[in-house]
């Protein structure tokens, strides 16, 4: 699961290192249109629909914080 | 009579002083209060400008920022947005074209500017908004608004240009005033309605919600861009603040879909939804509907040229996914007709160019006398007397019904396998396969191929089957690319030049490994 997000993430963006990086959002390494694509990618590739309960920063500064996510919202 | 915009932010603070006229998540300001503050922005800027100069702002969305604006107009000048996640080389293009001896940003993003070496002299908004008027100064401001025209520049507002060299296009008050006036008419808005304002500054799409305010005393309410990040609190502050009317971009509603936004919490104030900037994909529309049914829905079109928008289509049926919405009908005092090709008037199921005459076209592009000459002419059609239009460059087809409905760019159509195809009707095509949530199509001129690029979890033999079903054969994509989401430019539309690097980039490798 982590390598199908950081292959969204890339796909999304150049150049931010997406393996260590926990500040994504906090230091806007993501914009708000980057967000809403990668919101976009990650309910077509895991069959999942994010609330909008779950888009807060916390869950996006970084690729361990959408997998705890994505994991989370497959179960349901 | 009230020919400028300041004639009706006197009458409306003269009207509603304490009526809150524009408010952030901690800052807001009177009608009163915010026509003080502009006269004090405006007494202290004219030492440094002369009537007719184009200010830079460079600062967020903000009520100061507003009140910086209409202190540039009260100096006899105009103001143009600048946006600070732009590069420091477009604001500096933006500033060199502009050629004013000042530039005006706030506190927090002096630092900013100054590093850019700007070639004007940088003044602190919250120093200008602190000024006195004296009596010296009142007589200074009444000078200069006797010397005002309803022609003279009241914004200049940057958009791309396909050379790289951002275009300024300058907006003359009596456009603003003639739009805003007819706009607000025809959708019913008044002091008791709330605009909850998405666009940013730099973008037209703002000018309806502030000067909706401005002239109807409706309240602004200015949602800071971080919140389109963050769906649950956008949602409150709109709900928080009654919002009643909102005029944004279509991304930006494609934000609430995709967000599921409307889930977690839905405005009960909402009355009317108006969207513009593209062509609204019909499943997201549905969506919205399904979501919020008692709203009325309103698609707008229109380049900025011609002040904000030239048609509206209040959406008044059922829309099946692969349909395009209609863009309606010219608003009051435009006139909108399509040019064809032989150089006449379209008939009913025809195409033509879209071209729009009325006091609402803007007067061109600043300093750029070549390009302006391009887009702004005479109407071809009147060789009788002076009548300037704007050509859109939006080619519009004609129903048998009288509707207008967006094709394309004129310049996306191709000829392919001796058919005249418009990329854009295979884009709607595409996006009513389901399994595609968006596509764009390019189209490979060497290679005589039409290049699909398509997001969403149909692949290219699913999609073809389906096509097969919509499309005659020579309009089906030849090429086709699967992306995770369509690259965006710094308008939120699809960056076509991305995608065709994109191609560009695996066709290579495929060259190479192959």
């Amino acid at each position: 699961m982590r390598d199908q997000i950081l292959a969204i993430l890339t796909d999304l963006v150049d150049g931010v290192d997406f393996e260590t990086c926990t500040t994504l959002i906090d230091d806007g390494e993501l914009s708000s249109l980057d967000v809403i694509q990668l919101i976009g990618a990650l309910n077509d590739e895991f069959d999942i629909s994010v609330p909008a309960t779950e888009i807060i920063p916390e869950n996006f500064n970084s690729v361990a914080a959408m997998e705890a996510m994505v994991a989370r919202l497959m179960e349901e | 009579m009230k020919t400028l915009v300041l004639d009706y932010l006197e009458r409306t603070a003269a009207r509603l002083p304490d009526k809150t006229a524009f408010a952030g998540v901690d800052d807001s300001a009177t009608f009163a209060q915010l026509l003080r503050l502009s006269r004090a922005a405006g007494s202290a800027l004219l030492p440094y400008v002369a009537p007719r100069t184009v200010i830079g702002f460079y600062m967020d969305k903000s009520v100061a920022a507003l009140a910086g604006f209409f202190g540039a107009v009260y100096a006899g000048c105009a103001y143009a947005p600048l946006n600070l996640r732009h590069p420091p080389a477009r604001v500096l293009s933006i500033l060199k074209t502009l050629d004013s001896p000042v530039v005006v940003t706030d506190r927090a993003h002096a630092p900013q500017l100054e590093a850019m070496d700007v070639p004007c002299k940088i003044l602190i908004l919250e120093e200008l908004l602190a000024h006195t008027v004296s009596p010296e100064d009142e007589r200074a401001l009444s000078r200069v608004r006797a010397g005002m025209l309803d022609v003279d520049p009241l914004y200049v507002n940057f958009t791309s240009g396909s050379t790289g060299t951002p275009k300024g296009v300058v907006v003359a008050h009596r456009s603003v005033v003639d739009f805003i006036l007819c706009f607000t008419e025809i959708f019913s808005i008044t002091e008791r309605d709330v605009l909850a304002n998405q666009a940013p500054f730099d973008f037209d799409v703002c000018v309806k919600d502030i000067y909706s305010g401005i002239m109807t005393g409706a309240s602004v309410q200015i949602i800071p861009t971080a919140y389109f990040m963050n769906p649950t609190r956008l949602m409150d502050f709109i709900c928080e603040r009654r919002a009643t009317v909102l005029v944004w971009a279509v991304s930006a509603l494609c934000f609430l879909t995709t967000m599921n936004a409307l889930q977690y919490r839905k405005p009960d104030t909402l009355r009317m939804i108006m969207f513009s900037g593209e062509v609204m994909p019909v499943k997201h529309l549905n969506q919205l509907r399904a979501q919020l049914p008692e709203v009325t829905y309103v698609n707008l079109y229109g380049p900025t040229e011609i002040t904000c928008n030239c048609t509206y289509y209040v959406v008044d049926r059922e829309f099946e996914p692969g349909q395009t919405l209609p863009i309606g009908i010219p608003f009051p005092n435009e006139r909108i007709f399509l040019l064809t090709e032989q150089g006449r008037e379209a008939r009913p199921g025809e195409t033509g160019e879209l071209l729009v005459s009325g006091t609402a076209v803007t007067m061109g592009y600043y300093k750029d006398a070549e390009r302006t000459a391009a887009a702004f002419t005479q109407n071809p059609l009147n060789g009788a007397y002076l009548e300037p239009v704007y050509r859109t460059g939006d080619l519009v087809r004609l129903t048998e019904a009288g509707e207008m409905v967006y094709v394309s760019r004129k310049d996306f159509q191709i000829k392919h396998m001796g058919h005249r195809i418009e990329l854009g009707e295979i884009e709607t095509a595409l996006c009513a396969v389901p399994g595609v949530s968006r596509a764009c199509c390019l189209y490979l001129h060497e290679k005589g191929k039409i290049l699909a690029f398509t997001c969403g979890r149909a692949d290219k033999r699913q999609i073809t089957a389906a096509l097969r079903d919509t499309l005659p054969a020579y309009m089906i994509p030849n090429v086709f690319m699967q992306v995770d989401a369509m690259p965006l430019n710094k308008n939120g539309k699809i960056d076509r030049a991305a995608l065709s690097a994109l191609y560009e980039n695996a066709h290579e490798k495929e060259v190479r490994h192959g």
